[in-house]
């Protein structure tokens, strides 16, 4: 498959213009028509200054400057970007959906009970006792369940100082162990690709307060230990935490519950298929098992009495306080609770046969070295060429590439995840793209992509003169 | 056919292809791709019962039904302003809607465009050079401004000072991103709603880190003496955060020009229809601190034919490549709100934008004029200029914020005998009326 994407120019631009560059109009702000007095108020303001078909053909244009799922797979490994559908686009416009945050709640109710029913299936999925909604991301997540766990701990009156994570993790799991004050182990991965349990014996101790582990792991594997795992972390008296990335492969089959997981983050932009904006927002609701449930953040929901009339917010006992101003993302974690209940038991099955059995199906029909296995929804495959300009090529088939250069623990990664919604034609188109673009002489490669809005972007300069706004813009193109 | 009664909905496998590429990956069913020891399989159900789309739509429907319809005059943070009709629209397009953080910039140059734009307006409401594409909320905001204080700090100062009327939610968020630093926060007192500068100026010493403060207040007054505060900061060597909105960086004293080093505050109020609070959290700063600046930059370059692209830039500051050392952990963000907030400015333009912030100015006023007016009520409270919303005092708040909500009106309560009010062009027709029903109930 070819692939041309759109792209707009100018004729004396040779890009599609930029808003301020349209036309942009400076006002006097102070003076007599304010509503403030003079030493109150700013003097001027400069804004772009267009009319609303100026300005839908302008974000037209730039919509087709884009690339999203509708336009063709995006198998970026551990991203899972699948089909967002757009009947949870309705439920979330319902004009009774739009409330403030501060509303009572006798006057709620309906958004309570959807966030009471939200609550209790992901704690079912995950196999988790009590589940907060708050958190707006999966980091945010992560960060919420190890301040779940520091609180855990001191409340015991252990003062531990360390969180383990196996090299391979998510960048986010490093960052936000060290935002809530640990100092981050990183554990080497075994030869097979899994948790070596030696290495991991040798690391945990009194200091440890937690394992970050994603399950099934970056390279697609399921960490076949998990219950070894699970005792070498609790014999030391820390706390095993899941990274919810991943849960797209266990949907009914596992549970990290019933693995010996104490806390837990869902990633519902990824797992549930809600839309991801082009990098948000998402949601990472976390879930935790009975003995956690009195830290977790506040504001929860529960029922106000135990005949199930009404729903109330309410306080943790020990609650670790807010991670987010308000109650979170609410407009997307109404669209995950359309898109679960759309699914049901059967349906969120399927998803995850469907998923595992695309991965390993692609992972067959590429010509590329693709260690360990087998599969759950990702694979990594390592390419001969570098894998950053395999990838560039890859635009030019009309599929956004897999994830390039990671985990590290195989040579030049492209880490694949085709989601369940590829039917085996696309799959093997996909197969097609990646085995033509290791066919191809090196200028070829280096010199993509051809065909995208945009030809190679030289990065280099970007990070060296960051230029990050047309301010900046305007005082580099006068020097 | 695919498997819409017994599979994924979205799963398009006929039952003839999936037999097919089990045979190709050589197994005889799905259940032999799963590689998980027998001890932790499941084998219960989760109790969700699959529905249709129609189903869903409609029972969600009737259960959001249940939500009263009221006018709600509320603020706090949280504000309501009309979003033109064309930006959920285009917004919604799904190029935008379905997309993914732009790693591969080639392909990605609509949204990448769409961000530096963002990028470009906030730089031009604060005055400050650096802009990031979003943070999660205001809240969330002030938490990244106080971790960056703890990179860039002098070397003494480990307080961080809030006022003491923040809201408690915003103080939360704060309290548990610098659990992990050095810093603890303090606050320092108000008078009559704003920042008490004697008190503040006798508090300021070598301790203080990062000294925030907010215009319009969480009470919604406009705080006058933000250069003086910028001046105290300083003098101390701490850091000056100002706390603002996005629709009154339009008309109050621009942050650089007050002295601020950061700008956190909430944009998601221009963008979002009432989201029970989620939000979008706008950061800018001085350029000194770019390197350590959290969340995503996009940047301008060239490509190959040396024309102008746009691509994710300084990623080396951020989890995926610095890990423990990141600057922040934030990586999914609210990219998609800040496309709209950038399109709901430039639907504004200039004079609209400026037009809106004033009315939200006059609005307050009549509000609390009409308010004032009535027998038993007084607003303002504070002797000050307001911004959207105002305390109003009466006998019994929580009993009159009760008799209003069954009239059909929301407000806020925050303490015995105070009400805050808030109001902007969306319940602009329905002032008269609260006024109206106000006098019934008090």
């Amino acid at each position: 498959m070819r692939y041309d994407q759109a792209r707009w120019t100018e004729d004396e631009d040779r890009y599609e213009p930029l808003l301020a560059e349209k036309r942009s109009t400076t006002v006097d702000v102070g003076g007599t028509e304010s509503a403030l007095p003079e030493d109150l108020t700013r003097e001027s303001l400069t804004l772009p200054d267009l009319s609303e078909p100026e300005l839908t053909r302008h974000y037209t244009r730039l919509s087709a400057m884009n690339y999203g799922i509708e336009n063709g797979p995006f198998p970026l490994g551990s991203c899972t970007m699948k089909y967002n559908p757009s009947f949870t686009e309705d439920v979330a416009a319902l004009p009774s959906a739009s409330v403030h945050p501060d509303r009572s709640k006798a006057s709620v109710q309906g958004t309570l009970e959807l966030l009471y029913r939200l609550q209790e299936y992901l704690g079912r999925i995950g196999g988790m006792d009590a589940v907060t909604l708050q958190p707006p991301a999966g980091a945010a997540g992560e960060f919420t369940g190890i301040l779940i766990a520091k609180a855990y701990h001191e409340n015991n009156g252990n003062d531990r100082t360390e969180v383990i994570v196996p090299d391979s993790a998510h960048g986010t799991n490093f960052a936000s162990a060290a935002l809530a004050g640990y100092d981050v182990v990183s554990l080497p991965g075994g030869e097979d690709g899994r948790v070596d349990l030696d290495a991991l014996t040798a690391a945990v101790g009194d200091d440890t307060a937690a394992l970050m582990l994603t399950n099934p792991n970056t390279l697609g594997l399921f960490e076949r230990d998990i219950t070894e795992i699970a005792d070498i972390v609790h014999d030391a008296g820390g706390l095993l935490y899941y990274d919810g990335a991943n849960l797209n492969a266990l949907l009914g089959r596992a549970r990290p519950g019933d693995m010996g997981f104490d806390v837990m983050h869902y990633n519902v932009h990824k797992t549930f298929a809600t839309p991801h904006g082009g990098g948000g927002p998402g949601a990472g609701p976390v879930g935790v098992t009975e003995e956690l449930t009195e830290f977790l953040p506040e504001p929860r929901v529960r029922r106000t009495d135990e005949h199930g009339n009404g729903f109330e917010l309410f306080t943790p006992e020990r609650s670790i306080g807010r991670v987010h101003g308000y109650q979170g993302n609410w407009l997307v974690l109404l669209k995950a609770y359309a898109y679960i209940a759309r699914l049901g038991d059967v349906g969120l099955r399927d998803a995850s046969a469907k998923a595992v059995l695309n991965a390993n199906y692609l992972a067959s029909q590429i010509e590329y070295d693709v260690p360990f296995g087998p599969f759950h929804h990702e694979f990594v495959a390592s390419a001969t060429n570098d894998a950053a300009d395999i990838a560039k090529r890859m635009l030019d088939y009309g599929v956004h590439p897999p994830t390039t250069k990671w985990p590290e623990a195989v040579e030049q990664a492209l880490m694949t995840e085709p989601t369940e919604i590829e039917n085996r034609r696309t799959l093997d188109q996909l197969a097609k793209a990646f085995n033509a673009v290791t066919a191809e002489d090196e200028a070829m490669i280096e010199t993509a992509p051809q065909r995208t809005a945009a030809r190679r972007i030289d990065q280099a300069t970007a990070a060296r003169t960051p230029r990050l706004s047309w301010q900046a813009l305007d005082e580099h193109d006068e020097q | 056919m695919t498997n819409h009664d017994t599979g994924s909905p979205f799963a398009p496998h006929t039952p003839s292809e999936t037999a097919a590429m089990l045979a190709a990956v050589g197994v005889d069913s799905e259940e032999e791709l799963f590689d998980i020891p027998e001890d932790v399989l499941f084998d219960g159900e989760f109790g969700i019962t699959r529905q249709s789309e129609q189903s869903v739509i409609e029972e969600t429907a009737e259960l959001l039904g249940e939500n009263d319809d009221l006018t709600e005059f509320l603020g706090r943070g949280h504000y309501d302003h009309y979003v033109p009709s064309w930006v959920d629209h285009i917004a919604d397009r799904s190029e935008f809607l379905t997309s993914y953080t732009q790693y591969q910039p080639e392909i990605a140059q609509g949204f990448l465009q769409a961000l530096f734009e963002y990028q470009s307006i906030l730089v031009e409401l604060t005055g400050l050079p650096v802009a990031n594409c979003s943070m999660y909320d205001a809240a969330t905001a002030l938490g990244e401004a106080a971790t960056l204080t703890s990179r860039v700090r002098a070397a003494t100062g480990e307080t961080v000072l809030v006022p003491e009327l923040l809201d408690a939610r915003r103080r939360d968020v704060v309290e548990n991103y610098v659990s992990g630093t050095e810093l603890n926060v303090e606050s320092y007192p108000m008078d009559d709603g704003n920042a008490d500068l004697t008190a503040l100026e006798r508090r300021m010493d070598e301790d203080v880190a990062l000294l925030y403060a907010e215009t319009p207040t969480v009470r919604g007054t406009i705080e006058e003496q933000l250069s003086e505060l910028g001046r105290l900061a300083h003098a101390a060597d701490a850091l000056f955060c100002l706390g603002t909105d996005i629709v009154a960086l339009a008309l109050l004293e621009e942050p650089a020009s007050v002295g601020a080093d950061i700008v956190v505050g909430e944009a998601g109020s221009l963008g979002l229809p009432m989201s029970y609070g989620m939000g979008l959290g706008l950061f800018a700063c001085r350029e000194r601190f770019l390197r350590q600046v959290p969340g995503r930059l996009v940047g301008a370059s060239n490509d190959a034919t040396d024309r102008r692209a746009y691509t994710l830039t300084l990623q080396t500051r951020e989890q995926h490549i610095r890990r423990e050392r990141a600057t922040s952990n934030i990586c999914t963000n609210q990219a998609w709100v800040a496309l709209r907030t950038a399109m709901c400015i430039a639907s504004h333009g200039p004079d609209g934008l400026v037009e809106l912030a004033n009315d939200c100015v006059t609005g307050a006023r009549e509000l609390a004029d009409g308010l004032d007016a009535i027998d038993g009520v007084t607003a303002p409270v504070h002797d000050r200029h307001h911004f959207r919303e105002f305390i109003a005092r009466v006998r019994d708040a929580p009993d009159v914020r009760k008799r209003l909500e069954t009239r059909g009106f929301a407000v806020h309560a925050i303490d015995d005998h105070h009400l805050q009010v808030c109001t902007t062009e969306t319940n602009a027709d329905e002032r008269d009326r609260l006024c109206t029903a106000m006098e019934e109930v008090v």
